[in-house]
Protein backbone atom coordinates (compact mmCIF):
# COMPACT_ATOMS: atom_id res chain seq x y z
CA UNK A 1 0.00 0.00 0.00
CA UNK A 2 1.17 3.60 -0.88
CA UNK A 3 1.25 6.42 1.50
CA UNK A 4 -1.09 9.12 2.01
CA UNK A 5 0.43 12.54 2.31
CA UNK A 6 -0.07 13.00 6.06
CA UNK A 7 2.34 9.38 5.74
CA UNK A 8 4.69 11.02 3.39
CA UNK A 9 5.14 14.45 5.13
CA UNK A 10 5.93 12.59 8.32
CA UNK A 11 7.77 9.94 6.50
CA UNK A 12 9.99 12.30 4.90
CA UNK A 13 10.48 14.58 8.09
CA UNK A 14 11.75 11.52 10.24
CA UNK A 15 13.49 9.67 7.36
CA UNK A 16 11.68 5.95 7.98
CA UNK A 17 8.28 5.15 6.36
CA UNK A 18 5.78 5.75 9.43
CA UNK A 19 1.54 4.53 8.89
CA UNK A 20 -1.22 5.61 10.47
CA UNK A 21 -1.86 4.38 13.77
CA UNK A 22 2.08 4.43 14.89
CA UNK A 23 2.90 6.74 17.57
CA UNK A 24 6.24 8.42 16.69
CA UNK A 25 8.53 11.27 18.20
CA UNK A 26 8.57 13.77 15.38
CA UNK A 27 11.04 16.79 14.30
CA UNK A 28 9.46 20.02 14.29
CA UNK A 29 9.98 22.95 11.43
CA UNK A 30 7.94 25.41 13.22
CA UNK A 31 6.38 26.35 16.29
CA UNK A 32 3.47 28.76 16.62
CA UNK A 33 1.47 30.22 19.27
CA UNK A 34 -0.73 33.38 19.48
CA UNK A 35 -1.27 35.84 22.55
CA UNK A 36 -3.97 33.79 23.96
CA UNK A 37 -1.74 30.65 24.03
CA UNK A 38 1.55 31.61 24.36
CA UNK A 39 1.63 33.09 27.89
CA UNK A 40 0.63 29.80 29.56
CA UNK A 41 3.63 28.41 27.24
CA UNK A 42 5.94 30.93 28.16
CA UNK A 43 4.88 30.22 32.05
CA UNK A 44 5.28 26.53 31.26
CA UNK A 45 8.70 26.86 29.44
CA UNK A 46 9.74 28.37 32.61
CA UNK A 47 9.37 25.10 34.97
CA UNK A 48 11.04 23.25 32.44
CA UNK A 49 14.73 24.77 33.78
CA UNK A 50 15.85 25.58 29.97
CA UNK A 51 18.10 28.55 29.77
CA UNK A 52 17.19 28.27 26.00
CA UNK A 53 14.55 27.23 23.32
CA UNK A 54 15.58 24.38 20.21
CA UNK A 55 16.12 27.34 18.15
CA UNK A 56 14.58 30.52 18.41
CA UNK A 57 14.07 30.56 14.62
CA UNK A 58 11.97 28.17 14.22
CA UNK A 59 9.47 29.69 16.90
CA UNK A 60 6.84 32.34 16.11
CA UNK A 61 4.87 34.43 18.61
CA UNK A 62 2.22 36.37 17.23
CA UNK A 63 -0.48 38.91 19.19
CA UNK A 64 -3.44 39.16 16.90
CA UNK A 65 -6.69 37.62 19.18
CA UNK A 66 -6.69 41.17 21.30
CA UNK A 67 -4.61 43.05 18.96
CA UNK A 68 -4.34 45.89 20.56
CA UNK A 69 -5.09 45.00 23.99
CA UNK A 70 -8.53 46.33 24.95
CA UNK A 71 -7.43 45.97 28.81
CA UNK A 72 -4.88 46.26 31.44
CA UNK A 73 -4.60 42.30 32.17
CA UNK A 74 -4.28 41.53 28.52
CA UNK A 75 -1.94 44.07 27.82
CA UNK A 76 0.36 42.73 30.90
CA UNK A 77 -0.45 38.90 28.87
CA UNK A 78 1.43 41.13 25.70
CA UNK A 79 4.32 42.40 27.81
CA UNK A 80 5.35 38.71 28.35
CA UNK A 81 5.27 37.59 25.12
CA UNK A 82 7.43 40.88 23.94
CA UNK A 83 9.65 40.31 27.12
CA UNK A 84 10.07 36.66 26.35
CA UNK A 85 10.75 37.04 22.59
CA UNK A 86 13.45 39.56 23.05
CA UNK A 87 15.10 37.51 26.02
CA UNK A 88 15.02 34.23 23.83
CA UNK A 89 15.37 35.69 20.68
CA UNK A 90 12.22 34.26 19.51
CA UNK A 91 10.11 35.97 16.34
CA UNK A 92 7.43 37.97 17.15
CA UNK A 93 4.77 38.85 14.58
CA UNK A 94 3.47 42.01 17.61
CA UNK A 95 -0.01 44.24 17.22
CA UNK A 96 -1.15 44.79 13.38
CA UNK A 97 1.14 42.51 11.58
CA UNK A 98 -2.42 40.11 11.06
CA UNK A 99 -3.63 36.73 12.27
CA UNK A 100 -1.68 33.44 13.13
CA UNK A 101 -2.54 31.48 10.25
CA UNK A 102 -2.24 34.10 7.58
CA UNK A 103 1.22 35.59 8.32
CA UNK A 104 2.39 31.63 8.87
CA UNK A 105 1.53 31.23 5.41
CA UNK A 106 2.73 34.15 3.83
CA UNK A 107 5.89 34.04 5.44
CA UNK A 108 7.24 31.04 6.17
CA UNK A 109 4.96 27.63 5.95
CA UNK A 110 6.56 25.00 3.06
CA UNK A 111 5.48 22.02 1.64
CA UNK A 112 6.52 19.33 3.85
CA UNK A 113 6.88 21.25 6.95
CA UNK A 114 5.92 20.37 10.63
CA UNK A 115 4.09 22.65 12.06
CA UNK A 116 2.96 22.93 15.95
CA UNK A 117 0.66 25.39 16.76
CA UNK A 118 -0.88 26.38 19.93
CA UNK A 119 -3.98 27.31 18.33
CA UNK A 120 -6.72 24.83 16.71
CA UNK A 121 -7.14 26.21 13.33
CA UNK A 122 -3.21 25.34 12.88
CA UNK A 123 -4.40 22.97 10.47
CA UNK A 124 -4.94 25.90 8.12
CA UNK A 125 -1.13 25.73 6.87
CA UNK A 126 -1.57 22.11 5.27
CA UNK A 127 -3.09 24.08 2.02
CA UNK A 128 0.43 24.28 1.10
CA UNK A 129 1.24 20.90 1.83
CA UNK A 130 2.14 21.43 5.89
CA UNK A 131 1.25 18.64 8.16
CA UNK A 132 0.25 21.45 10.67
CA UNK A 133 -1.59 20.58 13.36
CA UNK A 134 -2.81 22.57 17.13
CA UNK A 135 -2.23 21.67 20.42
CA UNK A 136 -2.11 23.13 24.56
CA UNK A 137 -0.02 25.86 25.23
CA UNK A 138 2.44 22.79 27.08
CA UNK A 139 2.81 20.50 24.34
CA UNK A 140 4.16 23.73 22.42
CA UNK A 141 5.94 24.66 25.47
CA UNK A 142 7.73 21.02 25.33
CA UNK A 143 8.20 21.63 21.74
CA UNK A 144 10.09 24.53 22.42
CA UNK A 145 12.10 23.11 24.63
CA UNK A 146 13.41 19.93 22.64
CA UNK A 147 12.27 21.11 19.08
CA UNK A 148 10.13 17.54 18.77
CA UNK A 149 7.15 15.84 19.50
CA UNK A 150 5.11 12.85 19.64
CA UNK A 151 1.75 12.26 17.73
CA UNK A 152 0.11 9.03 16.18
CA UNK A 153 0.00 9.31 12.80
CA UNK A 154 -3.76 10.16 11.41
CA UNK A 155 -5.69 8.04 9.24
CA UNK A 156 -6.48 10.00 6.15
CA UNK A 157 -9.84 10.69 4.96
CA UNK A 158 -10.08 11.59 0.95
CA UNK A 159 -12.26 14.10 -0.18
CA UNK A 160 -13.15 14.74 -3.34
CA UNK A 161 -14.69 17.79 -4.53
CA UNK A 162 -15.70 17.68 -8.26
CA UNK A 163 -18.04 19.93 -10.59
CA UNK A 164 -17.34 23.88 -10.62
CA UNK A 165 -19.05 25.77 -8.07
CA UNK A 166 -21.71 28.04 -9.77
CA UNK A 167 -21.60 31.43 -9.46
CA UNK A 168 -22.41 33.11 -6.14
CA UNK A 169 -21.08 29.91 -4.25
CA UNK A 170 -17.50 29.53 -2.95
CA UNK A 171 -15.19 27.28 -0.43
CA UNK A 172 -16.82 29.06 1.96
CA UNK A 173 -19.80 27.08 1.09
CA UNK A 174 -17.88 23.88 0.46
CA UNK A 175 -16.58 23.80 3.95
CA UNK A 176 -19.76 24.61 5.43
CA UNK A 177 -22.00 21.92 3.30
CA UNK A 178 -19.35 19.56 4.79
CA UNK A 179 -19.50 20.18 7.77
CA UNK A 180 -23.83 19.85 7.24
CA UNK A 181 -22.56 15.96 5.73
CA UNK A 182 -20.12 14.92 8.30
CA UNK A 183 -20.83 17.04 11.77
CA UNK A 184 -18.77 18.40 14.36
CA UNK A 185 -17.21 14.43 14.67
CA UNK A 186 -17.11 13.08 11.54
CA UNK A 187 -13.27 13.55 11.11
CA UNK A 188 -12.09 13.49 14.71
CA UNK A 189 -8.50 12.40 15.48
CA UNK A 190 -8.26 12.25 11.25
CA UNK A 191 -6.52 14.10 8.57
CA UNK A 192 -8.21 15.51 5.74
CA UNK A 193 -6.99 15.36 2.23
CA UNK A 194 -8.61 17.77 0.14
CA UNK A 195 -8.66 16.72 -3.96
CA UNK A 196 -10.81 16.87 -6.82
CA UNK A 197 -10.88 18.87 -9.94
CA UNK A 198 -12.92 21.77 -8.13
CA UNK A 199 -9.87 21.74 -5.95
CA UNK A 200 -7.37 22.07 -8.99
CA UNK A 201 -9.32 25.06 -9.70
CA UNK A 202 -9.30 26.85 -6.40
CA UNK A 203 -6.77 29.54 -5.56
CA UNK A 204 -4.56 29.19 -2.53
CA UNK A 205 -6.89 31.84 -0.58
CA UNK A 206 -9.85 29.30 -1.33
CA UNK A 207 -7.84 26.17 -0.01
CA UNK A 208 -7.18 27.93 2.96
CA UNK A 209 -10.86 28.14 3.77
CA UNK A 210 -11.40 24.64 3.69
CA UNK A 211 -8.44 23.40 5.33
CA UNK A 212 -9.01 26.02 8.21
CA UNK A 213 -12.54 24.67 8.51
CA UNK A 214 -11.29 21.18 9.04
CA UNK A 215 -10.78 21.43 12.91
CA UNK A 216 -14.57 22.63 12.63
CA UNK A 217 -15.25 18.31 11.82
CA UNK A 218 -12.80 17.27 14.29
CA UNK A 219 -9.30 16.88 12.31
CA UNK A 220 -6.13 16.84 13.45
CA UNK A 221 -5.03 18.44 10.40
CA UNK A 222 -6.14 18.85 6.29
CA UNK A 223 -3.92 18.55 3.41
CA UNK A 224 -3.92 19.69 -0.11
CA UNK A 225 -0.83 18.23 -2.74
CA UNK A 226 1.66 20.57 -3.93
CA UNK A 227 0.57 21.51 -7.69
CA UNK A 228 0.80 24.39 -9.95
CA UNK A 229 -1.19 26.78 -8.42
CA UNK A 230 1.13 26.41 -5.52
CA UNK A 231 4.22 27.03 -6.98
CA UNK A 232 3.20 29.98 -8.16
CA UNK A 233 1.64 31.33 -4.61
CA UNK A 234 5.11 30.67 -3.18
CA UNK A 235 6.98 31.95 -6.32
CA UNK A 236 4.97 35.42 -6.07
CA UNK A 237 4.79 35.28 -2.27
CA UNK A 238 8.50 34.38 -1.26
CA UNK A 239 10.33 33.99 -3.87
CA UNK A 240 11.44 30.28 -3.15
CA UNK A 241 11.13 27.50 -5.99
CA UNK A 242 13.10 24.36 -4.02
CA UNK A 243 10.50 22.52 -2.75
CA UNK A 244 8.85 18.97 -3.42
CA UNK A 245 5.76 18.39 -5.36
CA UNK A 246 4.31 16.65 -2.37
CA UNK A 247 1.18 14.14 -3.28
CA UNK A 248 -0.02 10.80 -1.39
CA UNK A 249 0.69 7.86 -3.25
CA UNK A 250 -1.90 6.53 -6.14
CA UNK A 251 -2.67 3.48 -4.23
CA UNK A 252 -2.81 5.27 -0.11
CA UNK A 253 -4.26 3.89 2.38
CA UNK A 254 -7.48 5.86 2.72
CA UNK A 255 -9.96 4.94 5.65
CA UNK A 256 -12.93 6.50 3.75
CA UNK A 257 -13.63 8.62 0.73
CA UNK A 258 -15.97 11.36 0.38
CA UNK A 259 -16.95 12.73 -2.76
CA UNK A 260 -18.72 16.01 -2.91
CA UNK A 261 -20.00 17.40 -6.20
CA UNK A 262 -20.32 21.13 -6.37
CA UNK A 263 -21.90 22.25 -9.63
CA UNK A 264 -25.32 22.52 -7.87
CA UNK A 265 -24.03 23.86 -3.96
CA UNK A 266 -25.75 26.96 -2.94
CA UNK A 267 -24.69 29.33 -0.79
CA UNK A 268 -24.63 27.52 2.54
CA UNK A 269 -25.49 28.69 6.13
CA UNK A 270 -24.72 28.03 9.67
CA UNK A 271 -27.37 28.65 12.14
CA UNK A 272 -26.59 29.43 15.94
CA UNK A 273 -24.69 27.85 17.93
CA UNK A 274 -23.18 25.01 16.14
CA UNK A 275 -21.24 24.65 13.34
CA UNK A 276 -22.58 22.25 11.91
CA UNK A 277 -26.28 23.08 12.23
CA UNK A 278 -25.79 24.00 8.11
CA UNK A 279 -28.65 24.79 5.89
CA UNK A 280 -28.93 26.05 2.27
CA UNK A 281 -29.40 30.16 2.67
CA UNK A 282 -33.08 29.82 0.73
CA UNK A 283 -34.52 28.11 4.13
CA UNK A 284 -33.37 31.40 6.10
CA UNK A 285 -33.52 34.12 4.20
CA UNK A 286 -35.16 37.52 5.62
CA UNK A 287 -33.95 37.19 9.76
CA UNK A 288 -32.57 40.61 10.51
CA UNK A 289 -29.21 40.83 11.45
CA UNK A 290 -27.43 43.57 14.08
CA UNK A 291 -23.86 43.15 12.65
CA UNK A 292 -22.16 41.39 9.66
CA UNK A 293 -18.50 40.51 9.85
CA UNK A 294 -16.32 40.14 7.20
CA UNK A 295 -12.35 38.43 8.08
CA UNK A 296 -10.54 36.34 10.03
CA UNK A 297 -7.97 32.96 9.51
CA UNK A 298 -11.52 31.42 7.45
CA UNK A 299 -12.27 34.33 5.55
CA UNK A 300 -10.05 37.44 6.12
CA UNK A 301 -8.01 36.99 2.79
CA UNK A 302 -7.60 39.38 -0.15
CA UNK A 303 -10.22 37.07 -2.53
CA UNK A 304 -12.56 38.00 -0.13
CA UNK A 305 -11.92 41.67 0.12
CA UNK A 306 -12.27 41.64 -3.64
CA UNK A 307 -15.40 39.66 -3.08
CA UNK A 308 -17.19 42.21 -0.22
CA UNK A 309 -15.55 45.26 -3.36
CA UNK A 310 -17.50 44.29 -6.01
CA UNK A 311 -20.92 43.85 -3.72
CA UNK A 312 -20.66 47.09 -2.34
CA UNK A 313 -19.89 49.12 -4.71
CA UNK A 314 -22.19 52.01 -5.54
CA UNK A 315 -24.73 50.35 -2.55
CA UNK A 316 -24.78 51.25 0.91
CA UNK A 317 -25.21 48.78 3.97
CA UNK A 318 -28.46 48.71 5.85
CA UNK A 319 -29.02 51.50 8.27
CA UNK A 320 -29.35 48.82 11.40
CA UNK A 321 -26.28 46.81 10.15
CA UNK A 322 -22.83 47.57 11.45
CA UNK A 323 -20.32 45.97 9.12
CA UNK A 324 -17.10 45.13 10.08
CA UNK A 325 -14.17 43.86 8.27
CA UNK A 326 -10.82 42.93 9.52
CA UNK A 327 -8.56 42.12 6.80
CA UNK A 328 -6.35 39.18 8.01
CA UNK A 329 -2.82 40.63 7.03
CA UNK A 330 -1.02 43.63 7.50
CA UNK A 331 0.12 42.55 3.29
CA UNK A 332 -3.83 42.11 2.54
CA UNK A 333 -4.87 45.20 4.24
CA UNK A 334 -1.99 47.16 2.37
CA UNK A 335 -3.05 45.23 -1.05
CA UNK A 336 -6.73 46.19 -0.53
CA UNK A 337 -5.60 49.82 0.30
CA UNK A 338 -3.95 50.03 -2.77
CA UNK A 339 -7.05 48.67 -4.98
CA UNK A 340 -9.43 50.98 -3.52
CA UNK A 341 -11.71 47.91 -1.91
CA UNK A 342 -11.29 49.88 1.78
CA UNK A 343 -12.29 53.19 0.05
CA UNK A 344 -15.38 51.09 -1.04
CA UNK A 345 -16.16 49.72 2.30
CA UNK A 346 -15.92 53.46 4.10
CA UNK A 347 -18.12 55.05 1.52
CA UNK A 348 -20.87 52.03 1.97
CA UNK A 349 -20.66 52.73 5.43
CA UNK A 350 -18.63 49.81 6.51
CA UNK A 351 -16.14 50.10 9.38
CA UNK A 352 -12.79 48.73 8.92
CA UNK A 353 -11.08 47.32 11.70
CA UNK A 354 -7.20 46.44 12.10
CA UNK A 355 -5.45 42.80 10.45
CA UNK A 356 -6.11 40.59 13.66
CA UNK A 357 -8.66 37.95 14.64
CA UNK A 358 -11.54 41.25 15.16
CA UNK A 359 -14.72 40.20 17.42
CA UNK A 360 -14.38 36.44 16.23
CA UNK A 361 -12.83 35.83 19.42
CA UNK A 362 -15.10 37.53 21.60
CA UNK A 363 -13.39 40.14 23.50
CA UNK A 364 -13.18 43.35 21.75
CA UNK A 365 -14.03 45.10 18.30
CA UNK A 366 -17.75 44.36 18.34
CA UNK A 367 -19.00 42.08 20.83
CA UNK A 368 -22.84 41.55 20.69
CA UNK A 369 -25.65 42.60 22.89
CA UNK A 370 -28.12 41.03 24.47
CA UNK A 371 -30.66 39.33 21.38
CA UNK A 372 -28.40 40.72 19.17
CA UNK A 373 -27.74 38.76 15.71
CA UNK A 374 -24.42 38.45 13.46
CA UNK A 375 -23.86 36.94 10.42
CA UNK A 376 -20.11 36.44 9.77
CA UNK A 377 -17.65 35.01 7.77
CA UNK A 378 -15.67 33.28 10.78
CA UNK A 379 -15.53 29.54 11.07
CA UNK A 380 -17.35 29.13 14.71
CA UNK A 381 -20.46 30.27 16.00
CA UNK A 382 -20.58 28.55 19.80
CA UNK A 383 -23.15 30.41 22.38
CA UNK A 384 -20.77 33.07 23.56
CA UNK A 385 -18.70 33.26 20.89
CA UNK A 386 -18.59 36.73 20.27
CA UNK A 387 -18.32 37.70 23.90
CA UNK A 388 -22.24 37.07 24.70
CA UNK A 389 -24.24 34.22 25.19
CA UNK A 390 -27.32 35.92 24.72
CA UNK A 391 -26.63 36.56 21.06
CA UNK A 392 -26.65 34.86 17.63
CA UNK A 393 -24.02 33.80 15.45
CA UNK A 394 -24.73 32.57 11.83
CA UNK A 395 -21.97 31.64 9.34
CA UNK A 396 -21.41 32.27 5.48
CA UNK A 397 -19.42 33.01 2.80
CA UNK A 398 -18.08 36.54 2.97
CA UNK A 399 -20.39 37.42 -0.27
CA UNK A 400 -23.29 36.38 1.71
CA UNK A 401 -22.75 38.13 4.77
CA UNK A 402 -22.34 41.96 2.41
CA UNK A 403 -25.54 41.34 0.52
CA UNK A 404 -27.30 40.60 3.86
CA UNK A 405 -25.26 43.64 5.31
CA UNK A 406 -26.84 45.53 2.27
CA UNK A 407 -30.34 44.12 2.99
CA UNK A 408 -30.34 43.95 6.62
CA UNK A 409 -31.23 40.43 6.75
CA UNK A 410 -29.72 37.33 5.79
CA UNK A 411 -29.99 37.56 1.73
CA UNK A 412 -29.01 35.06 -0.89
CA UNK A 413 -25.90 36.77 -2.54
CA UNK A 414 -26.93 35.82 -6.00
CA UNK A 415 -29.90 38.33 -5.80
CA UNK A 416 -27.27 41.27 -5.64
CA UNK A 417 -24.14 39.83 -7.82
CA UNK B 1 -0.15 8.33 40.84
CA UNK B 2 -4.00 7.51 42.89
CA UNK B 3 -5.24 4.17 41.21
CA UNK B 4 -8.75 4.69 42.24
CA UNK B 5 -10.16 8.21 41.86
CA UNK B 6 -13.79 8.68 43.70
CA UNK B 7 -16.59 11.00 43.11
CA UNK B 8 -19.37 13.09 42.18
CA UNK B 9 -20.61 13.44 39.04
CA UNK B 10 -21.49 16.47 36.82
CA UNK B 11 -23.03 15.05 33.64
CA UNK B 12 -23.29 17.06 30.42
CA UNK B 13 -24.03 16.08 26.79
CA UNK B 14 -22.49 15.73 23.43
CA UNK B 15 -20.09 18.53 22.13
CA UNK B 16 -19.16 20.63 24.88
CA UNK B 17 -16.93 22.94 23.83
CA UNK B 18 -14.27 24.63 24.90
CA UNK B 19 -15.88 27.97 24.85
CA UNK B 20 -18.99 26.29 27.00
CA UNK B 21 -16.16 25.24 29.85
CA UNK B 22 -14.57 28.52 29.71
CA UNK B 23 -16.08 31.22 27.80
CA UNK B 24 -13.98 33.62 25.62
CA UNK B 25 -15.17 36.42 26.73
CA UNK B 26 -13.15 35.90 29.65
CA UNK B 27 -9.49 35.63 27.42
CA UNK B 28 -8.46 38.72 29.88
CA UNK B 29 -8.60 36.21 32.76
CA UNK B 30 -6.15 33.96 31.28
CA UNK B 31 -3.41 35.35 33.02
CA UNK B 32 -5.15 34.97 36.58
CA UNK B 33 -6.21 31.37 36.23
CA UNK B 34 -7.87 31.34 40.04
CA UNK B 35 -10.46 34.06 38.80
CA UNK B 36 -10.98 32.63 35.28
CA UNK B 37 -11.99 29.34 37.27
CA UNK B 38 -14.52 31.16 39.10
CA UNK B 39 -16.59 31.23 35.64
CA UNK B 40 -16.27 27.65 34.52
CA UNK B 41 -19.22 25.98 32.61
CA UNK B 42 -20.87 29.52 33.71
CA UNK B 43 -23.17 29.80 30.38
CA UNK B 44 -24.64 26.08 30.53
CA UNK B 45 -24.41 25.39 34.08
CA UNK B 46 -24.20 28.47 36.35
CA UNK B 47 -24.11 26.43 40.01
CA UNK B 48 -20.93 24.53 38.47
CA UNK B 49 -18.65 26.57 40.48
CA UNK B 50 -20.36 27.29 43.74
CA UNK B 51 -21.30 23.42 44.38
CA UNK B 52 -17.95 21.65 42.61
CA UNK B 53 -15.96 19.51 44.92
CA UNK B 54 -12.27 18.11 45.12
CA UNK B 55 -12.30 14.87 43.17
CA UNK B 56 -15.80 15.51 41.22
CA UNK B 57 -15.51 14.07 37.94
CA UNK B 58 -17.54 15.82 34.57
CA UNK B 59 -19.16 13.24 32.58
CA UNK B 60 -19.37 13.93 28.94
CA UNK B 61 -20.92 12.30 25.78
CA UNK B 62 -19.65 12.48 22.36
CA UNK B 63 -17.05 14.86 21.43
CA UNK B 64 -16.33 16.11 24.91
CA UNK B 65 -13.66 19.68 24.78
CA UNK B 66 -13.98 20.31 20.94
CA UNK B 67 -13.10 23.72 19.50
CA UNK B 68 -10.65 26.10 20.53
CA UNK B 69 -7.36 24.84 21.93
CA UNK B 70 -6.78 26.52 24.65
CA UNK B 71 -5.65 24.67 27.09
CA UNK B 72 -7.40 26.86 30.04
CA UNK B 73 -10.31 24.73 29.63
CA UNK B 74 -8.26 21.84 31.59
CA UNK B 75 -6.57 24.02 33.54
CA UNK B 76 -9.62 25.44 35.29
CA UNK B 77 -11.03 21.78 36.21
CA UNK B 78 -7.65 20.95 37.41
CA UNK B 79 -7.89 24.31 39.78
CA UNK B 80 -11.05 23.32 40.61
CA UNK B 81 -10.05 19.67 41.51
CA UNK B 82 -11.55 17.70 38.97
CA UNK B 83 -10.36 13.95 39.62
CA UNK B 84 -11.17 12.94 35.76
CA UNK B 85 -13.54 13.58 32.89
CA UNK B 86 -15.31 10.32 31.28
CA UNK B 87 -16.81 10.45 27.77
CA UNK B 88 -17.75 8.67 24.74
CA UNK B 89 -15.15 10.90 22.99
CA UNK B 90 -12.95 13.68 23.01
CA UNK B 91 -11.75 16.13 20.95
CA UNK B 92 -8.16 15.62 20.39
CA UNK B 93 -6.26 19.04 21.70
CA UNK B 94 -8.62 18.67 24.79
CA UNK B 95 -7.66 14.90 25.05
CA UNK B 96 -3.61 15.87 24.92
CA UNK B 97 -4.04 19.16 27.48
CA UNK B 98 -6.36 16.43 30.17
CA UNK B 99 -2.88 14.19 30.31
CA UNK B 100 -0.86 17.19 29.70
CA UNK B 101 -1.88 18.88 32.96
CA UNK B 102 -2.05 15.05 34.77
CA UNK B 103 -6.10 14.95 34.89
CA UNK B 104 -7.04 11.51 33.38
CA UNK B 105 -9.49 11.51 30.08
CA UNK B 106 -11.10 8.55 30.47
CA UNK B 107 -12.85 7.36 26.79
CA UNK B 108 -16.11 4.94 28.00
CA UNK B 109 -19.81 4.72 27.46
CA UNK B 110 -21.36 7.26 29.44
CA UNK B 111 -25.33 7.10 28.72
CA UNK B 112 -25.81 5.22 31.95
CA UNK B 113 -24.12 7.41 34.44
CA UNK B 114 -26.21 9.77 36.22
CA UNK B 115 -26.05 13.52 37.00
CA UNK B 116 -25.12 13.72 41.23
CA UNK B 117 -24.64 9.83 41.45
CA UNK B 118 -20.73 8.56 43.39
CA UNK B 119 -18.57 6.82 41.13
CA UNK B 120 -15.15 4.96 41.54
CA UNK B 121 -13.32 5.10 38.92
CA UNK B 122 -10.47 2.02 38.76
CA UNK B 123 -7.66 2.83 36.25
CA UNK B 124 -5.36 0.00 36.40
CA UNK B 125 -8.58 -2.36 35.82
CA UNK B 126 -10.84 -0.43 33.32
CA UNK B 127 -13.69 0.09 35.12
CA UNK B 128 -16.37 2.68 36.54
CA UNK B 129 -18.23 1.63 39.10
CA UNK B 130 -21.50 3.63 40.73
CA UNK B 131 -21.40 3.72 44.17
CA UNK B 132 -25.31 3.28 44.90
CA UNK B 133 -26.46 1.72 41.91
CA UNK B 134 -25.59 -1.89 40.57
CA UNK B 135 -23.69 -0.32 37.49
CA UNK B 136 -20.25 -1.33 35.97
CA UNK B 137 -18.93 0.24 32.98
CA UNK B 138 -15.68 -1.10 31.12
CA UNK B 139 -13.36 1.63 29.29
CA UNK B 140 -10.67 0.56 27.07
CA UNK B 141 -7.40 0.98 29.01
CA UNK B 142 -5.86 4.49 28.64
CA UNK B 143 -2.67 4.47 26.19
CA UNK B 144 0.23 3.37 27.48
CA UNK B 145 1.39 6.90 26.47
CA UNK B 146 -0.55 8.64 28.88
CA UNK B 147 -0.28 6.58 31.43
CA UNK B 148 3.20 7.18 31.58
CA UNK B 149 2.40 11.13 31.72
CA UNK B 150 -0.01 10.53 33.96
CA UNK B 151 1.91 8.28 36.49
CA UNK B 152 4.86 11.36 36.77
CA UNK B 153 1.49 13.76 37.15
CA UNK B 154 1.64 15.28 33.47
CA UNK B 155 3.90 15.96 30.79
CA UNK B 156 5.93 18.86 32.58
CA UNK B 157 6.93 16.60 35.02
CA UNK B 158 8.10 14.23 32.94
CA UNK B 159 10.01 15.96 31.21
CA UNK B 160 11.82 17.69 33.78
CA UNK B 161 12.60 13.81 35.18
CA UNK B 162 13.31 12.19 31.88
CA UNK B 163 14.55 15.33 29.85
CA UNK B 164 13.24 13.28 26.91
CA UNK B 165 9.57 13.04 25.68
CA UNK B 166 7.83 9.59 26.68
CA UNK B 167 7.74 6.78 23.51
CA UNK B 168 4.78 3.95 23.13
Amino acid sequence: MGLTLAEKILSLKNRKEVHAGDIIITNVDWIIAQDGTAPLAIRQFKKLNKDKVFDEQRIIFFIDHAAPSPCRELSNEHLLIRNFSKEMGIILHDVGDGIIHQVFIEKYAMPGDVVVGADSHTCTAGALATFAAGFGSTDVAIAMALGKIWIRVPESIEVVIYGSLPKGVFAKDIALYLLKKIGVTGAIYKALEFKGEAIERLSIDSRLTLTNMAVEMGAKTALIEVDNITKDFLLETRKVSNFKFLKADEDADYEERIYVDVSNLEPMIALPHSVDKVVSISDVEGIEINQAFVGTCTNGRLEDLRIVASILKDRKVAKNVRLLIAPASRKIYLQALREGILDIIVKAGGIVLPPGCGPCVGIHLGILGDGEVCLSSQNRNFKGRMGNPNSEIYLASPATVVASAIMGKITDPREVM
Amino acid sequence: MRLIIKGRVWKFGDNISTDHIIPGRYFYLRGNINELAKHTFEDIRPDFVKKVKPNDIVVGGYNFGMGSSREHAVLVLKVLGIGAIIARSFARIFYRNAFNLGIPAIIADTTDINEGETLEIHLDKGVVISTTRDVVIRFNPIPPIMMKILKEGGIIRYVLKYNDLPSR
